[in-house]
């Protein structure tokens, strides 16, 4: 439809449409990212570069503490095991992870169409949130009687909560005034939910997903030293236990160095998967110029 | 059905013609005790132009909520004479644009605008289609992929405005929805408002603390009055359309703006 009003009412608006500036890129990546992934790189090394020379320089023995350099090659030596082990820990959390993120939408959805059921229920889950993994995971073991299972359930446990508790928070985050105008238009609840509520709760869920990243890790490996005792486990956890009690301190050192590197990238994934999602319209994805 | 004539002086109705909304004894006590609203007795006609012009807090946008359906009054009727209850149900016919522009930050403009055909289950196609020519309307042809961040407070309020009227709803409900723009944005909304209006044909019903504004849009003045909120008085604005910058600079304008401001000041000092 083309009226002499709209040519108009056209150059008007595009009087007040504001430049997108294009971001200068180096090696595909954002400028500006740069300096964030070779600060933290450079304190690493300096910190590694310290610890080694001061093994070195104290002559202190590798089964007291091994420095990087021989946690470096152990790690090499003994990747055959490791990576196995590696496997073993990953699938358990990512499986609690993928879990976690389930049941909690599943349940704040839930409780957001019934204020009754969130009454009664919610408090169930603090319970389980408030409650050291370590004082139940024998009970889980024991209960579960298949050891996978009940470090699934562990490592569930302790990664659910702030999927749940941030999904309630974004789906009751919704602009109250885009709540009227869908009542307004005599929107369902499914309607209200699919095209309002959900999208609205996307980045708390996200913030709720980083941080559960780590703790279905933390709970996976918890499950795992609870388990090796037992011995019968044989994730990266039951690896830095069975080198313990060898003295195999270096090999101790490259389990510890494996976790933490995939608490890392778990954290990174996750950022990542929260960036892509959210760069189109969300504030916290958006770099401000001022 | 809908009979429109947009030429004639101000909004009084015809002999004999229903309004399209009455009002009758309308009041609204909210739980906390406040009564926002006191005894409103108010005829819209179809398709005229009326502001409602009073004080902040002296319950214009809760008035314009009741209209639209958000919070029933306390005590009196809005009926709707004329509108067929059944099929017509609420939304259909009616659009309310908010101070804010109230827009979707996932969705971009297209999808925004599309969101009233979407509840209604308006096949996709069809709903594109009819979001884009009305974004092209309202002047933001070729901002259909762009999302609500990427655009100025002015055009964003243009979304909304689109948003409202892609149904083409019988009667449009705005509450403030310049006052957070600068002037110059503000000045080339109302324009493009007003041709919007004669193009569209819809009843308007314009909620603003701006005396400017008020008489430089409407074909009559609503003047309220705080604690509590109640209308003081009902002012014709007869001056024909098209309006421009000729009329904001005019004599009349000005005339018509001290009447305007005297009642304004006597509903404010009462
Ligand atoms: N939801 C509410 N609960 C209680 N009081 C309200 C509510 N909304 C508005 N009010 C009160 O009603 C009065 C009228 O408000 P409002 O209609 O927003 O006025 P206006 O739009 O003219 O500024 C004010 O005193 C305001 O504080
Ligand atoms: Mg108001």
């Amino acid at each position: 439809m083309s009226t002499p009003q709209d040519s108009i009412a056209r150059a008007s608006a595009a009087a007040e449409a504001l430049p997108v500036p294009a971001e200068p890129r180096f090696l595909g990546l954002p400028a500006g990212i740069w300096p964030r992934i070779f600060a933290p790189l450079a304190i690493g090394v300096l910190v590694l570069a310290l610890w080694e020379f001061a093994v070195r320089w104290n002559g202190i023995p590798p089964y007291v503490l091994p420095g990087p350099l021989l946690v470096g090659q152990t790690l090499v030596a003994d990747w055959a095991t490791l990576s196995v082990s590696l496997w073993v820990t990953l699938r358990i959390t990512f499986l609690a992870l993928a879990a976690a993120v389930v049941v909690g939408v599943a349940l704040a959805v839930l409780f957001s169409q019934s204020k009754w059921l969130e009454m009664a229920l919610l408090p169930y889950a603090i319970v389980l949130q408030v409650t050291p993994v370590v004082a139940i995971a024998p009970l889980i073991i024991i209960w579960a009687d298949d050891i996978d299972l009940s470090l699934l359930i562990c490592a569930w446990i302790v990664a659910f909560f702030p999927i749940l508790s941030n999904t309630i928070l974004g789906l009751s985050a919704a602009d109250h005034n885009l709540v009227n105008l869908f009542e307004l238009y005599g929107a369902s609840r499914w309607q209200t939910l699919r095209y309002l509520r959900l999208p609205a709760a996307l980045p708390y869920f996200l913030a709720g997903l980083k941080v559960s990243g780590g703790l279905a890790l933390i709970g996976a490996v918890v499950a795992e030293f609870v388990a090796g005792t037992g011995g019968n486990a044989s994730g990266l956890a039951y690896r830095i236990l069975e080198a313990g009690y060898q003295l195999k301190i270096p090999r101790v050192f490259a389990a510890l160095a494996m976790i933490s590197l995939s608490g890392v990238a778990i954290f990174l994934a996750t950022s990542l998967i929260s960036h892509l999602l959210l760069r189109r319209w969300h504030e916290s994805a958006i770099r401000r110029e001022n | 059905m809908t009979a429109v004539t947009l030429s004639g002086a101000g909004g009084t109705l015809p002999a004999g013609a229903a309004p399209l909304v009455a009002l009758r004894g309308v009041s609204k006590r909210f739980g906390n005790g406040t009564l926002a609203v006191r005894d409103v007795d108010l005829d819209l006609a179809a398709g005229e132009f009326v502001s409602l012009l009073g004080p902040s807090g002296c319950g214009k946008s809760t008035l314009l909520r009741m209209i639209a359906g958000l919070g029933a009054p306390s005590a009196g009727t809005i009926a709707w004479p004329g509108r067929d209850e059944g099929a017509a149900g609420r939304g259909f016919d009616l659009g309310f644009v908010f101070q804010d522009p109230t827009l979707m930050p996932w969705a971009n403009a297209l999808a925004n605008v599309m969101l009233p055909l979407t509840l209604k289950k308006v096949p996709r196609g069809e709903a594109e289609a009819r979001a884009a020519e009305m974004l092209a309307l309202v002047g933001l042809a070729g901002f259909e992929r762009a999302y609500p961040r990427e655009l100025s407070g002015g055009m964003k309020m243009r979304v909304s405005i689109a948003r409202a009227l892609v149904m083409k709803p019988r009667i449009l409900l705005m509450d403030e929805p310049f006052a957070a723009l600068d002037e110059i944005t503000r000045h080339r909304l109302n324009n493009d408002l007003l041709e919007l209006w004669a193009h569209e044909r819809f009843t308007a019903v314009f909620v603003t603390h701006s005396v400017f504004e008020s008489v430089y849009l409407s074909q009559r003045i609503v003047v309220m009055a705080a604690r509590p909120g109640r209308v003081m008085a009902d002012l014709p604005v007869d001056a024909p359309y098209p309006r421009n910058e000729l009329f904001r600079t005019s004599g009349e304008y000005a005339h018509l703006c001290r009447i305007a401001s005297g009642k304004l000041e006597e509903a404010i000092g009462s």
